[in-house]
This record gives C-alpha cells, sequence and structure tokens, in this order.
C-alpha cells in the first residue's frame, strides 16, 4: 500500500522533556540507520532482531544531537504491521524536534494527522468495526489540519508564501507559453532573468523558514544556553533572572542527563535555559570537553548567554568558545561589575568584532539584569517577522514544504548555471510551487492553464 | 443533397417509406474526420466489419483550418499514434510540403515536429488508405438516430431510414452536429467550408440522456497568392534535415524540395479598424454563445484582451501544391466581410489581398466529456463509444489519438476484453483523455506540453518505446515492427552500459576534440557518459575519440545521449511517477455506493455519484474532491463490505 515511509513525534511535546519519534514504511529501518549510531559506533539496526531496543546515539552530519534508546518492530508485528522504528529521546522538547528534523532529512516525510492510524487500519491492524471511527477521526484531523492551518497563516506569512507562489506560476506560464508557441514567444535572455528572480526567490523562503524557527521559539520557547569557565556565576545569573531563590539543580553529574532546563517568563517571551553539566562540573578537564560541548550546544541554540567573571583575564578557551558563537543571537555578559574589572566590555567587542551585545550585570546583587531582559527581548522583537499572536509558522510539515521548495528553486539555480535548456526549469519550479501550495491547502489545478492564457497571447 | 435537408416536414414520411435496408456490421463510425478515420481503421484492422459514415466522401480527411500537422504537444501525438499503429503520421509523412522540428534549442522534452500539409494530398490520401482497407466500407450518409435497447447501444439509423445493426458505435461528428458558421451578420448553417451539418443527431443524443452543450471554434480568411506582396514578409523555411513523424518511414525517402512559409505582423492600424467594428462582432453582439478557445483567439480577441500590444504574428502558409490559396495564420475572425477585407488589407505585404474565403466562426454542439469512462465509452450507454471534438476538444491530432484509441476500445469491447488505458505517466495520449474526462473543460481543449506532468519521460523520440509493445498487444503493430523495437532497445542497452564504461585517456586528439567544442580539458582520465554529461557535449560529438563505437542508427543515438546527459532528472521523474501510480492503480467499483460512504463532504459525494471516477487517482482530480475525501475513500475502500471488490487494489 502507501509504504512511504513517514515520521513524527508520537507524544505530547511538552516539557515533559521525553519524546518518542515514530518512523513506519518500508524504508523505517533504513532511515533510523541513517540517523542512529550505536554506542560501540559498528551495530546496524538492519541486522537486529525484531521488537528489540538498543541504545546509542542520533546523529546528524557527525554531530551527536541526542542519546536514545532505539526499539525495533518489523511489520506486521507492529502498530501499523509496517517496519517501525520508535527513537525515544532524552534530550528534552528542542532534542526532540532536532531528531524528528534529522530523520526527516534522511528520507523519511512528515506523516499527516491520523496517517499512522489510518496506516494501520488499511493494513488490517486495526478491527474492521473501528472503520467508521477511524474515517472520522482523519475527517476530523483533516478539517481541523486545514482549518487551523489557514487560520494559522492569516496575515503576512500567508501572503508572503502566496507571493512567492504567484511569482513562481507567472515563470512557469512564461516559460510554458514559450514552449507551446515558440513563434510568438520567445526565451532569449530568459535564463538570466530567472537566475535572478529565482535569488530573489530562495531568499525570501529562506526567511519565511526562518520564520519557522521564530514561531518554534514562539510556541515552546527560546533554547538559551548560559556559557562560560566555571565561577563565573551562571548558576547565580540564573537566579537572578528567575527572580526567587530556587535552587538549580547541581548535584546532576555523572547521570546520564547532563543537560538542565528551567523555565523563564520574560513579558511574554519565554526562555529555556539549558545549562550544561560538563562545563559546570568539569573544572580539572575544562580545556577539551568543555570547548567541545560549548560548539555542540551552540549549534542548537536560539540564543546564547555567554558569562565572564569581570574580574578576571580572558583566556584561550574563553576565546575559543567566543568563537564558537558564530553567528547565532548571544549575549556576552560581564558579570560580577560589582567587582574590579580585569576584562572591560570594549575588550569583548573587539574580541568579537561587535557582533553581539555585552551588558555588565552583578548577579549577586541583581545589578544589570533589567538591561540583559531588554537585549533579550530586543534580539527577537526585532526580527523581520514580528511576534503577535498568529503570524509564523509552527507546523513541522509546513516547515518541511518549505524547504522543499527552497530545494527545488536551488535545483533550478543549478540547472540555469549548467546551461540546460529552459524546460529543464520548469520541472522543478513546479515542485516549489507545489510544495508552496501545500503550505496554503491548494493544489495546481487549473491555475497553470488559467495563468498561459490570461498574461501571454498564444496563438494562431 | 442539401435542398432536400430544406424539406424537413417530409423526414418522417420518407423514414417509413425507405426503412427497408437493414445490415449488420461490427462497428459504426460517424463521421471520417481525422477521429473517424483512425477509428474506422483500427476497427478494420482488427477484424472487424466496419462501416464509416460521412456527410461527404470528399470531405473525409479534411483540414478545414491550419494546414499544418503536429506542432508543440501535438507533434507527441502524432508519434504516439504512430507508435500505437494509427495512421496520421504515416499520411503527413506521404503528404506533407514543408517540415520543422520545433524547439530544438530546448530539451528534449519539447523538440515538437510540425509539418505542413498539402491539404488535398493528405485528405486524399487518407481516403486512398481506408477504401484500400479490408473489412471498412465507406457510406455517403447522415446518421440520424442511435438505437440503444437498455442502456445497449445496437444500431443507427440514417436519414434514408436504413438500419445499420452493430455491437458497438463511435461518434466522430467533429464540428458537425447541429453546426453554424458565423461573421458579421451573416450565419449559414452549415458545417466547415459549407459542407452539409448534421442537424438530427442532437435529438437522438437528447432522447438518450446525453446532455450537450455549444462550443466554438473559428478560421482565417484564405488569401490568393498572386495578391500577396511577399517581398514585405520574412521568409519561413524548413528543416533542412527531415525527420519523419512515422517510425517506421524511412528519413532518406522523404528529404525533398520544400515550399516556404512567411511571417507578417498587424499593427495599429489594424487594431483600430478592429475596434471601431467590435460592435458588429458576433461575438461581442451575442450572436454567438458558444465557447471559444483561449490558445487559439481571434484577432478581434487578442486585440481586446492584449490591448497594449502593439502588433501580432501572422503567417501565411500554403493550403498546399496544388492551389494557391494561402492561409492567414493568427488572423481568425467573425468580423463582417467589408471588415475582414480593411483590416487583412492594414497588414504589410496584404495590400492589395484578394480573399478566397472568408473567415469566420463555427458553432457546434458537443458533450461534457465527463459523461465518458477512460475508454471513451459512455458511461450510460453501452457500446456507445465517441472521439474528437464531439469531446470537446480541438485539433487534428486530439481528435485522431481519440478516434484511435476509441476504435480500440470498442474491438475490446466486442472482443470481451479489458480496454487499452494510457495513464498520464505513459503519453499525452493518457494526459488528453484523462483531462477530457475528469476535468471541467469550459472551452474546447488543446494539447499543451503544460498538461503534461511527466513529459520529460514523455517525449516525441520514446513514443514507440512506450507505446509500440502496447500497439504490438492490441494487434495494431506486426511482428516485424516490433522485433526491430526490441532490437532497438537492446542496442540503446548495450550502449548505455558501455558508454559508461569506457574510460577515456587524456591524450592529445581528446584534449583537441573537447577544446574544439567549447569543453574543458580532461586532466585524469572520464569515462565517455561523464563526458556526455557535460552541458556542452553530446554523444554524436564523441564519436571521434570513440574509436569502439559500434554502428547504430541516428535515433539509437539520440536516446543514449538523452538517457545519459538527463539521468538525474529522468530518475526524479520517474520517482513522480511511482507515487503517482500509486493513487492510479487504487480501483473505484464501478457499483461503489457513495451514499454508504461516511464522512464525505457533500459536494465530493455529489461530484463522486456523477462522475463515478475509475480510480482513486482520478478522483482526487475531479473538481471537489478533496484531499481529506480521497483518504476517506482509501480507508473506506479497504475496509468492511467492500474487502471484496477492493481487492484487485495492490
Amino acid at each position: 500500500m502507501e509504504n512511504d515511509t513517514i515520521a513524527a513525534i508520537s507524544t505530547a511535546v511538552s516539557s515533559a522533556g521525553i519524546g518518542i519519534i515514530r518512523i513506519s514504511g518500508e524504508d523505517a529501518v533504513a532511515v533510523a540507520d541513517r540517523v542512529y549510531r550505536s554506542k560501540g559506533g559498528r551495530a546496524h539496526l538492519k541486522d537486529q532482531a525484531s521488537h528489540t531496543i538498543h541504545y546509542g546515539y542520533i546523529v546528524d552530519d557527525g554531530e551527536v544531537v541526542d542519546e536514545v534508546l532505539v526499539m525495533l518492530m518489523r511489520g506486521p508485528r507492529s502498530f501499523t504491521a509496517e517496519d517501525t522504528v520508535e527513537i525515544n529521546c532524552h534530550g528534552g522538547v528542542y532534542a526532540v524536534r532536532r531528531v524528528l528534523e534529522t530523520v526527516l532529512k534522511n528520507g523519511a516525510r512528515p506523516a499527516e494527522p491520523g496517517e499512522f492510524t489510518k496506516r494501520a487500519f488499511l493494513n488490517g491492524r486495526i478491527d474492521l468495526s473501528q472503520a467508521e471511527a477511524v474515517i472520522d477521526v482523519i475527517q476530523a484531523k483533516n478539517e481541523y489540519a486545514l482549518k487551523s492551518s489557514v487560520s494559522q497563516l492569516k496575515g503576512a506569512v500567508q501572503e508572503a508564501v502566496q507571493k512567492i507562489r504567484e511569482r513562481i506560476l507567472y515563470q512557469i506560464a512564461f516559460i510554458e507559453s514559450a514552449l507551446d508557441d515558440p513563434e510568438h514567444i520567445s526565451l532569449e535572455g530568459y535564463p538570466e532573468r530567472l537566475e535572478k528572480e529565482a535569488r530573489e526567490l530562495e531568499r525570501e523562503i529562506s526567511h519565511l523558514i526562518d520564520s519557522a524557527d521564530n514561531g518554534r521559539i514562539m510556541k515552546e520557547g527560546i533554547q538559551t544556553v548560559i556559557l562560560g569557565r566555571p565561577n563565573a556565576g551562571k548558576s547565580s545569573l540564573l537566579n537572578a533572572m528567575l527572580g526567587e531563590e530556587r535552587a538549580i539543580v547541581t548535584e546532576v553529574a555523572g547521570t546520564t542527563r547532563d543537560v538542565l532546563e528551567e523555565s523563564i517568563s520574560l513579558n511574554g517571551l519565554t526562555l529555556n535555559m539549558i545549562d550544561t553539566a560538563g562545563i559546570r562540573d568539569t573544572e580539572d578537564v575544562v580545556e577539551k570537553i568543555g570547548v567541545e560541548r560549548a560548539k555542540e550546544k551552540a549549534q542548537q541554540a536560539d540564543l546564547i548567554l555567554y558569562v565572564a567573571d569581570s574580574s578576571q583575564a580572558l583566556d584561550e578557551n574563553d576565546r575559543e568558545i567566543l568563537r564558537s558563537l558564530c553567528g547565532k543571537k548571544a549575549v556576552l555578559i560581564l558579570n560580577k561589575s560589582d567587582l574590579p574589572p580585569a576584562v572591560t566590555a570594549e575588550d569583548l567587542k573587539e574580541m568579537t568584532g561587535e557582533l553581539y551585545p555585552v551588558i555588565a550585570v552583578s548577579a549577586r546583587e541583581g545589578n544589570g539584569i533589567d538591561l540583559l531582559e531588554q537585549t533579550i527581548r530586543d534580539l527577537f522583537y526585532r526580527g523581520e517577522i514580528s511576534f503577535n499572536d498568529e503570524v509564523y509558522i509552527t507546523n513541522a510539515r509546513q516547515k518541511a514544504d518549505l524547504v522543499n521548495a527552497r530545494e527545488s528553486v536551488l535545483k533550478v539555480l543549478e540547472s540555469i548555471s549548467l546551461g540546460l535548456p529552459e524546460d529543464f526549469y520548469s520541472i522543478d519550479l513546479m515542485s516549489a510551487y507545489e510544495a508552496l501550495g501545500a503550505i496554503l491547502g491548494e493544489s495546481v489545478g487549473e491555475d497553470l492553464v488559467n495563468e498561459i492564457f490570461s498574461r501571454f497571447c498564444m496563438g494562431k | 443533397m442539401s435542398a432536400v435537408y430544406a424539406l424537413e416536414e417530409e423526414r418522417g414520411v420518407k423514414k417509413k417509406e425507405m426503412s427497408k435496408v437493414e445490415e449488420f456490421v461490427d462497428v459504426v463510425v460517424v463521421g471520417a474526420g481525422h477521429a473517424g478515420c483512425e477509428a474506422a481503421l483500427a476497427c478494420a484492422r482488427l477484424g472487424m466489419q466496419t462501416a464509416l459514415f460521412t456527410v461527404s466522401v470528399d470531405s473525409i480527411a479534411l483540414m478545414p483550418c491550419n494546414p499544418n500537422i503536429g506542432g508543440s504537444s501535438k507533434g507527441h501525438l502524432v508519434r504516439e499514434i504512430d507508435a500505437l499503429g494509427g495512421e496520421m503520421g504515416k499520411n503527413i509523412d506521404r503528404t506533407f510540403i514543408q517540415s520543422k522540428m520545433l524547439n530544438k534549442s530546448k530539451g528534449p522534452a519539447v523538440h515538437s515536429l510540425r509539418a505542413q500539409a498539402d491539404k488535398s494530398d493528405y485528405s486524399r490520401s487518407m481516403r486512398q488508405v481506408l477504401e484500400r482497407t479490408d473489412n471498412l466500407m465507406i457510406r455517403q450518409m447522415e446518421v440520424t438516430e442511435l438505437i440503444v435497447e437498455d442502456g445497449v447501444l445496437t444500431g443507427v439509423r440514417t436519414y434514408s431510414g436504413a438500419v445499420y445493426h452493430c455491437k458497438a458505435a463511435i461518434l466522430c461528428t467533429g464540428t458537425y452536429l447541429k453546426a453554424r458558421c458565423i461573421y458579421g451578420d451573416v450565419s449559414v448553417h452549415t458545417g466547415p467550408n459549407g459542407l452539409q451539418a448534421a442537424n438530427y443527431l442532437t435529438d437522438s443524443l437528447k432522447a438518450n440522456k446525453v446532455e450537450l452543450r455549444r462550443f466554438k471554434t473559428g478560421t482565417p480568411a484564405r488569401i490568393a497568392k498572386k495578391s500577396i506582396d511577399f517581398s514585405k514578409m520574412e521568409e519561413q523555411k524548413g528543416d533542412e534535415r527531415i525527420v519523419p513523424f512515422s517510425f517506421t518511414t524511412d528519413p532518406e525517402s522523404i528529404q525533398k524540395e520544400q515550399v516556404s512559409c512567411w511571417l507578417t505582423y498587424t499593427n495599429p492600424k489594424t487594431h483600430e479598424i478592429i475596434r471601431s467594428n467590435l460592435d458588429r462582432s458576433p461575438l461581442y453582439s451575442g450572436m454567438i454563445e458558444g465557447t471559444g478557445p483561449r490558445y487559439c483567439p481571434s484577432i478581434e480577441d487578442k486585440v481586446v484582451r492584449f490591448a497594449d500590444k502593439e502588433r501580432h504574428q501572422v503567417f501565411i502558409e500554403p493550403e498546399g501544391i496544388h492551389t494557391d490559396e494561402m492561409y492567414i495564420g493568427g488572423m481568425s475572425s467573425s468580423l463582417p466581410e467589408d471588415v475582414q477585407i480593411a483590416m487583412y488589407r492594414s497588414v504589410p505585404g496584404l495590400e492589395h489581398a484578394q480573399i478566397v474565403r472568408n473567415a469566420y466562426a463555427i458553432e457546434y454542439d458537443c458533450i461534457d466529456a465527463r459523461a465518458l469512462s477512460l475508454s471513451l465509452e459512455f458511461k450510460n450507454i453501452s457500446g456507445l463509444f465517441s472521439a474528437g471534438q464531439f469531446n470537446g476538444s480541438s485539433g487534428y491530432e486530439e481528435a485522431a489519438a481519440q478516434g484511435l484509441i476509441a476504435g480500440i476500445n470498442a474491438v475490446r469491447k466486442i472482443q470481451g476484453k479489458e480496454p487499452l488505458i494510457l495513464d498520464r505517466s505513459e503519453a499525452y495520449i493518457g494526459v488528453l483523455i484523462d483531462d477530457l474526462v475528469t476535468k471541467e473543460n469550459r472551452e474546447p481543449y488543446r494539447m499543451m506540453t503544460s498538461r503534461a506532468e511527466y513529459r520529460l519521460l514523455l517525449r516525441q523520440d520514446n513514443a514507440d518505446m512506450r507505446l509500440t509493445k502496447k500497439g504490438y498487444e492490441v494487434g495494431l503493430i506486426d511482428e516485424d515492427r516490433y522485433q526491430k523495437l526490441l532490437k532497438k532497445e537492446r542496442e540503446i542497452e548495450e550502449e548505455i552500459q558501455r558508454v559508461e564504461q569506457v574510460h577515456i585517456g587524456a591524450n592529445e586528439a581528446v584534449q583537441h576534440c573537447l577544446e574544439a567544442h567549447g569543453s574543458a580539458v580532461l586532466k585524469t582520465s572520464a569515462t565517455l557518459a561523464e563526458l556526455i554529461r557535460r552541458p556542452e557535449l553530446t554523444y554524436e560529438m564523441l564519436a571521434e575519440i570513440d574509436p569502439q563505437r559500434p554502428k547504430l542508427t541516428a535515433d539509437v543515438g539520440e536516446e543514449v545521449n538523452i538517457n545519459i546527459k538527463y539521468r538525474g532528472y529522468l530518475e526524479r521523474q520517474e520517482k513522480q511517477v511511482e507515487q503517482f501510480k500509486k493513487m492510479e492503480r487504487k480501483k473505484l467499483p464501478a457499483d461503489m455506493d457513495y451514499d454508504a460512504v461516511p464522512s464525505l463532504r457533500t459536494e465530493a459525494r455529489q461530484k463522486l455519484k456523477q462522475y463515478r471516477p475509475e480510480s482513486i487517482g482520478q478522483a482526487s482530480r475531479l473538481a471537489g474532491v478533496s484531499p481529506a475525501d480521497v483518504s476517506v475513500l482509501l480507508v473506506y475502500l479497504t475496509g468492511g463490505m467492500h474487502r471484496k471488490q477492493g481487492e484487485n487494489n495492490e
């Protein structure tokens, strides 16, 4: 039946911090093997017996995303009666998302609402007496999905997607008109024009993809990592921001969980504070491990708060951590402003090319915390997509569609640079158009034919 | 003849008097245009006793509009017709007077062959083929009535009252049903070219619950060659190397002297003449009610809709080598005669134009083809098929393609075999028929490359490899041709493998060859395939550095080149086709009770009941059926009491 491979988070996304990603379909095991690395690095899921559990890591481009337990269930002895792999993540909400994205990048597509259930039914896994209930579920979910995607998309983003789509359609229609009526419509100099347009389209779609991240940030909070050398005052900064004497759990080292989350509400923005056990507790081996973790965490975070002890001179580790911030949103915090300074704001700015705001605080005395909060808010409110109640893309599926659209536009650019004939461009332009249409709940239908006739004078 | 028809009141009397002739045949084909010819030939060649009716034997395979065959995407249709064993490609190869491969600078998917025909030769040649085909009987007579018993077609009755009993009938009435030709305030109840219209069949169709509608199309004036000043126009010559339409035609046999076409332009003066007389156009006065095609607009349409354009192209094309009439492509019109004269004479080179035949619009009855299943058989009348403009299409090639399929399927129906249905991933013919019977068409439907989703796979160069096997299985392709195809496929495959493996060293001859073609020289060795994939190189160009190359025909070389060069794109498209096929394979039973399916939206339920799609895939293309409804169908199909009917699903 429909055995292409689908994946979704099958637990509610909550701050419970544990989530299961389910992959189902013909290539489920192969997809899982592409992202899974066993503890020893050798074992492959494809060689394992059904109904077994495996410990290891999810790896994206060589980077460890999370530490996981993977359950392998071969069809028909699974919920969907297809090969199914379930990944139990331990790394919290953000990591669950990242694991899903990694899986999607490696050959699975996002599941439709109710699709696992549908497959279970179609494959005879669910009792026939439940048929009607299943239909209703699918129907309801579809309508809900449509409704929510439409209402969610009201405003700027919907308009933006729509506009990009119209521009793509114009290009397709132009190419098609010229192909169907080469005597009337000339493609002279067209590749150059399209290249320019495609670059712009690519930029705009990328903006929307960023907004998808922003949307997630709104919904789930800003993944915030506090970095800094031991004793720089990370914990006290966290306490100061929490605004109450709430003990931060510090005795977690040595457990399997080296990540700790706390949520801070900041005038409508939620900061999920992630503190890394490694940097905090391994004073004797700060150097290598600390820097590597800093890099890893910096990759995943939306916001980095780098804390420096202003009363002590910066060392090579500080410099390397600062370098690992590369382009992320970050605030550099000079803590212990109540003590005589060994490092100044100017020093930090000079080192980082003024890429990041620098704030002086005294976590112990509570000075500068307001300014810090204001700075963080500015960082996130200032973006091009404004954070009001409705305008952003939060849906993983919509984001996947945007990513597909961007890829197709990039393929168009590739075809142009390879000097391929014009009709090859429209193959990928059409894919982009369809991907964007999926976001809006619109199909291609007669759009193209109408566009051709309304815009281009064709025929004899 | 037509005097007889003027006396309509006599009709009833005549019928009683003359209903003495009774004949028994297998298939009746109504109409001998491009659809009717292919339909009748297919039936007769497959061994059926076939009666082909036409209002005039002299108008068999008539080209009443443009004097050419093929063109963008239509050329694909002709190739496909040929690959399945149809006649159109062979007939144009016999009778063309100019030939051109369009879009040659574009990708292989949109290369398209177009040939100017000698209209009278085309018609005569096709007539001769029909006349010389066994089992085929030509009758000059108007069919006026269908005989349907309990939803099954059993015969037809002619104007003279004769009854032809048959097992299947194919309606290919073109633009003749209740036809009316119009220009200005002149309106004549005739078919194209003043030929007699068919005024009775409509009523019989209506009596059998077939809904009809009015479509419109038009044709430009014909102008006497000696009145045209060609020195003010650009000459348009044919290709130097002529490529045949038919896979069976030896290219060497058709290299010949060609005639030219000519290009000129309208201008603001032309447009002014048209604008100031728009009120006298029957289109704008409301005298014409039919819907015209947007892709083939009349000149007055163009001037109105594209008001900012200062000029439109005008192609002057010969109607043949036995006549001096010239077709004025791009300027079809239904304006009054005096406006036509003024408007044509405002065009450079046409200042002294002598009109031989006026431009006119023609209105006719046709059906909404959603009344048909994909086999082109009426859903509600067993044994009745239809093809061509009657189905709401336009164009000679579209008509011929449907005629061929309707003919094949009428025979298969009689033989109790499954119909031949080509899907959207197999042929332009598949796209054409699927669009016609599935989508809502508000105007005459023309084939266009943009309508084919998988066109990189549906190229004109590989039509034989896509379809000739099917033609062989159907029985229209003989053993010899089939064996040749198998040989060609083997050669292509072997050559692709060889080219993937042959390593080319960076020697002087190689570097020289690469440089000569503007390609970067080699640093290390490369396979031939890698070189072919370079945008600036082709399989052909590398012959000189490929000494082991076997002797292969040009068409084999072309396939090797395309398959290697565009492999990535081809593979992407094949993946899309796989997805598409999954939904096409899920069949919906003909007796599916949509009222029993819970949760369908009302609109979807209505559309599904009305049009009864044959597969989930087709259902998803119906307007008014949403993705959610498709999910519902999918679930329902596999479950409960419909399990039995769903068993053929994969």
